[in-house]
């Protein structure tokens, strides 16, 4: 059982068996940061659920895990942010309009949204991990009437590091959204907030035993979203992590991506904190 | 006696004072201002006396440092809620950087050598209120190490 009270979206076929797809348009967000939106070759939907992944492969290079970061309710295009920070992540991101993609997915457990119903939700991304809370924040607008307050708290490094500008820049106009942007260094003319992430989270803006927390970024970061989160009010049952690891086969047979009793790849990468609280805390795990 | 207490239910607004009682508040409110700045006003300047600390209550105040040739180098950014200075509390009481008003500021300034002062005289009061702006400090060393950490550059090795 996922999350959602309900099975995830799974493979249609065999899970390890690509699908093949084609890059349609490529929007550089960054300077290491591109995101790409794919349609299947076979004209098909690839319907999916916030928060999940899928294995991107680059022919001839080789397949990494990609989350999701497109609007569950538009299925007909696969939209993945990418950061090229490797071989293959470097490869998926250097694609051009045209170029082919071999796609397995989607994967993993997703963001608890039908759970959120009637509570506060609380979106706390760092850096790219904005790319994942992405959909849940698409999902959240949807069905905008079933939630209380929407605060969205964002950090990047820098604010040309600020990823999905345009984005933020909209949700921060909207008037059934709490929107708030720090960065941790100053670059150039910026009038915005500066210091960690975690420092907006006193801002409030929601009501703390009725608040469902989405939290994406370095481990790092979320270790101290945490205890942050707790410090407002924020148990750890009502703290949702979406976790990183090296997941290869995702769909729980090859073992590489372990944490503690689960695998990430398929119990998450979205946990409930309580959940994997004492994996979360054994270092090098 | 009127403005006494509107400072005094001002000072109550922020998280900071809420659990001090009153008879410790009517302590601290002689000692309380008014004050507005203007955007782009110096509020304090580095190496000047830190004779007063400020709690802010509207607008955003910019913690810089002057590092030619680089210009001013925004460390952080405070706003409602917070607090402005601690260098107040540590000889030789002087600013160790500016503050600047990002937009305009309201707040409320304390003279701090009168309730430092105060703290020698009542060591329960000094107390109290040391023990608040040490979790004040605290907060602020953490999150000045996170941002020492630079947490979202990219990993130096990727398997990805």
């Amino acid at each position: 059982m996922s999350h959602q009270g309900k099975i995830a979206a799974v493979p249609a076929g065999d899970p390890m068996l690509p699908r093949l797809f084609r890059v349609e348009t490529l929007r550089r967000e960054l300077s290491d940061t591109v995101t790409l939106t794919l349609k299947a070759e076979d004209g098909g939907a690839f319907p999916f659920l916030p928060g999940q992944f899928n294995m991107l492969y680059g022919f001839g290079v080789g397949e990494v895990p990609i989350s999701i970061s497109g609007d569950p309710a538009a299925p007909d295009v696969l939209c993945h942010t990418i950061r090229a920070v490797g071989k293959v992540s470097s490869a998926l991101a250097a694609l051009k309009p045209g170029d082919s993609v071999g796609v397995r997915g989607p994967f993993g457990a997703p963001w608890p949204i039908q759970e959120c119903y009637g509570s506060d939700v609380l979106i706390l991304g760092g850096g790219v991990g904005l790319a994942p809370l992405r959909p849940a924040i698409h999902a959240v607008f949807a069905e905008r009437e079933k939630f209380g307050n929407l605060v969205i708290l964002y950090g990047a490094r820098t604010p040309e590091d600020i990823l999905f500008f345009k984005e933020l820049k909209a949700w921060r106009s909207r008037f059934d959204v709490t929107c708030q942007v720090t960065v941790d260094r100053v670059t150039g003319a910026w009038n915005g907030r500066v210091g960690v992430v975690t420092q907006l989270i006193k801002g409030g803006g929601f009501d703390r035993p009725h608040t469902r927390a989405l939290v994406c970024g370095p481990e790092v970061m979320m270790r101290f979203a945490i205890q942050a989160l707790n410090e407002h009010g924020i148990s750890d049952d009502r703290i949702y992590l979406s976790v990183e690891r090296n997941m290869k086969c995702a769909v729980g047979f090859c073992g590489h991506c372990q944490f503690g009793a689960a695998f990430v790849c398929k119990d998450g990468p979205v946990f409930r904190f309580d959940r994997i609280r004492d994996a979360f805390r054994t270092r090098e795990l | 006696m009127a403005e006494t207490e509107g400072l005094k239910l001002l000072l109550k607004e922020a998280a900071f004072f809420q659990d001090f009682d009153d008879a410790t508040l009517n302590l601290i409110v002689p000692h309380v201002t008014a004050r507005t700045f203007d955007a782009g006003q110096y509020i304090l300047h580095d190496g000047d006396p830190a004779d007063c600390f400020y709690l802010l209550r509207h607008g955003t105040v910019a913690i810089e440092l002057a590092a030619p040739p680089r210009g001013r180098l925004v460390l952080q950014t405070l706003t409602e809620g917070d607090l402005l200075g601690w260098s107040w509390l540590v000889p030789p009481y002087r600013w160790s950087f500016d503050a600047r008003a990002v937009s305009l500021v309201r707040c409320l300034a304390l003279d701090a050598r009168r309730l430092r002062t105060l703290s020698e005289q009542n060591h329960d009061f000094g107390y109290a209120l040391l023990q608040r702006y040490v979790r004040v400090m605290a907060a602020r060393l953490t999150a000045a190490r996170l941002q020492m950490l630079d947490l979202y550059a990219p990993m130096p090795v990727s398997n990805f």
